[in-house]
């Protein structure tokens, strides 16, 4: 199993309703469906991971976050949402964050550290945008427009008053080493944060 | 005509009448004694009758969807696109059923047939029908037919709205529901329109109150209007564009009103055929049928409530060309789905034919319908 499937899978109490938003070819949602027997839609553009979704048997709304929004979901009516490895692919992180915290009780967010410290060595020393097993892209082709660090993403729940319940710090494979809880902003490479507005555990 | 079949044509097949004579209420109050249903199946069904799909018509459709009536047929039926041995709705795997709906002048009882009350044909006094009896006339063709809950109940517009209504009218009935270039409810330009073809048909001076057969006339000036309009709404600028442009038939002006522009003399080609096959008083009632679709009314106007005995899966699917039905009515749909926690999946497809988007096989409509029904058909065990 996926190590950050298996983190996420331990955040969902089976039979929640969750909503994944740039849900991918539908991994995630299925294996909460079989596991967590989750209920739930995922929101995807991408037409091929579209079709893959459905093939699964995973409920899929072709829609856009940057255009469309959440609009069409109602308050609070989601255990859960998920983000995994797209907030840093929205033009306004923080508009999503507010919209998932406002259909969800929950939010889970994954993405890529722009700190970490393969991507500062690589900058500093070629002086030319880095790229990693997280960030396999060049500055010009890139879907990841609005990347940011571990604590960049800390500063702004603060500021927007979201609590962040739980982090988990894992490498490229999504494996939690050691090293990483250690010092994560720099040796962490992806993170699982567990969000909240709600203020009761 | 085909030389010989194509490999993934449900080839020759047969239509068959099944009478009914256990009487039907309709929504209007008025009931229909008897009826026929003319209906098409292809593939077979399995031991449990599980593996059934019901395919629903639009305005102009009928029982024909799939395969050819015989080696002379210039054009398969309307569906072949869809329908057949590897295709998105895969005969070898479903029991395919498509029927002629009631009204309809292809077989079914309708405005056409004889009133065994009077001998002559029903015409204008044959009863309005609406979605919900076509679908409870469907219910019972499955009865008939062995067939307890429907794999999948599929239909485009106005057969999509067949499809719908289905999850609300029998929710334990059917797995899942396809919803295809479909609305929830015509807005009042798709009635203007509606209206503009009634207008056609009944100010025809052949059509005699809707008693045309009896004065061994057709109203076929106005059906043929009435037609020319309606195509319009099926197609998109674009398509017409590209398929029309200003081109002329001849090389100059002529300065007179005959049919100059290529667009002109193929909507008067496609009205006069239409005229020629289709029953005017059916296309009253269709269209009429159309008007009538409204789930919500009943709940206020909050479809999500009205979704709320739906049990099955849904897939949603609209055009992005389509201004007759256009994505956005899709969309107030699936909102609606969500807000009532069905289990839904939405797809607009870039296609530039407009309405008739959903009956023409693009890539990207062919592998989503391909990979939804491909599922529905694990899950029944074919």
């Amino acid at each position: 199993m996926r190590p950050d499937l298996d983190i996420i899978q331990q955040w969902v109490k089976p039979g929640d309703h969750v909503l994944d938003l740039g849900c991918g070819d539908g991994t995630l949602l299925d294996f909460l469906q079989r596991e967590r027997q989750a209920t739930g839609f995922g929101l995807e553009i991408n037409p091929d991971h579209i079709t893959t979704c459905m093939s699964k048997g995973v409920a899929v709304i072709e829609q856009n976050l940057d255009t469309q929004g959440l609009d069409n979901f109602d308050d609070g009516m989601f255990d859960i949402v998920l983000m995994t490895q797209a907030l840093q692919a929205v033009r306004r992180p923080d508009r999503v964050l507010d919209e998932m915290l406002r259909v969800g009780r929950e939010g889970i967010v994954t993405f890529p550290n722009f700190a970490y410290w393969r991507l500062r060595w690589g900058l500093a020393l070629s002086g030319r945008m880095p790229e990693s097993e997280a960030l396999p892209y060049k500055w010009y082709n890139t879907p990841n427009i609005r990347l940011c660090t571990f604590k960049d993403f800390e500063a702004l729940c603060r500021q927007k008053g979201i609590r962040i319940k739980s982090r988990r710090v894992v490498d490229g494979q999504h494996q939690n080493r050691w090293t990483a809880r250690l010092w994560p902003n720099l040796l962490g490479e992806i993170a699982i944060y567990r969000i909240t507005r709600e203020n009761t555990k | 005509m085909p030389d010989s079949l194509p490999a993934d044509s449900v080839g020759i097949v047969s239509p068959q009448t099944y009478h009914f004579d256990t009487p039907i209420e309709l929504a209007s109050g008025r009931t229909l004694d008897s009826y026929d249903l003319m209906v098409e199946t292809y593939g077979e069904l399995n031991a449990d009758a599980s593996n059934a799909v019901l395919i629903c018509h639009a305005l102009s459709g009928h029982h024909h969807a799939a395969g050819y009536h015989s080696l002379d047929d210039r054009k398969p039926g309307w569906w072949d696109s869809c329908i057949g041995p590897g295709k998105p709705i895969d005969t070898n795997r479903f029991f395919v059923v498509c029927l002629n709906n009631l009204g309809g002048c292809h077989g079914s009882t309708g405005p056409n047939s004889l009133n065994p009350a009077t001998g002559k044909p029903y015409g204008p006094d044959f009863p309005v029908v609406t979605v919900r009896d076509w679908v409870k006339s469907q219910a019972l063709l499955a009865d008939r037919l062995g067939i307890q809950r429907w794999a999948a109940v599929v239909g485009g517009s106005l057969g999509g709205m067949q499809a719908l209504q289905w999850s609300l009218d029998y929710p334990e009935r059917l797995r899942h529901s396809v919803i295809i270039a479909s609305t929830p409810r015509l807005t009042a330009q798709n009635i203007a329109f509606n209206e503009v073809a009634r207008q056609a048909i009944t100010s025809d001076r052949e059509f005699h109150g809707g008693r045309y057969y009896e004065h061994g006339t057709l109203p076929r000036r106005g059906l043929m209007l009435a037609r020319m309009v309606g195509h319009i709404t099926y197609l998109s600028d674009a398509s017409m564009g590209e398929k029309f442009g200003r081109e002329l038939r001849e090389e100059a002006y002529k300065f007179g009103y005959d049919a100059e522009f290529q667009v002109e003399s193929y909507l008067r080609y496609q009205g006069e055929r239409f005229s020629e096959s289709f029953d005017a008083n059916t296309y009253l009632l269709m269209t009429r049928a159309l008007d009538y679709f409204d789930p919500a009314y009943e709940y206020g106007g909050d479809l999500a409530k009205a979704l709320a005995p739906a049990q099955c899966e849904f897939l949603v699917l609209s055009f992005s060309t389509d201004w007759r039905f256009a994505p956005e009515r899709s969309e107030e749909m699936v909102n609606a789905m969500i807000s009532a926690r069905k289990k839904v999946s939405y797809a607009e497809i870039d296609a530039p034919w407009g309405h008739d988007a959903f009956l023409i096989p693009t890539p990207r409509y062919t592998d989503i319908f391909t990979a939804y029904m491909d599922r529905v058909a694990r899950e029944v065990g074919v």
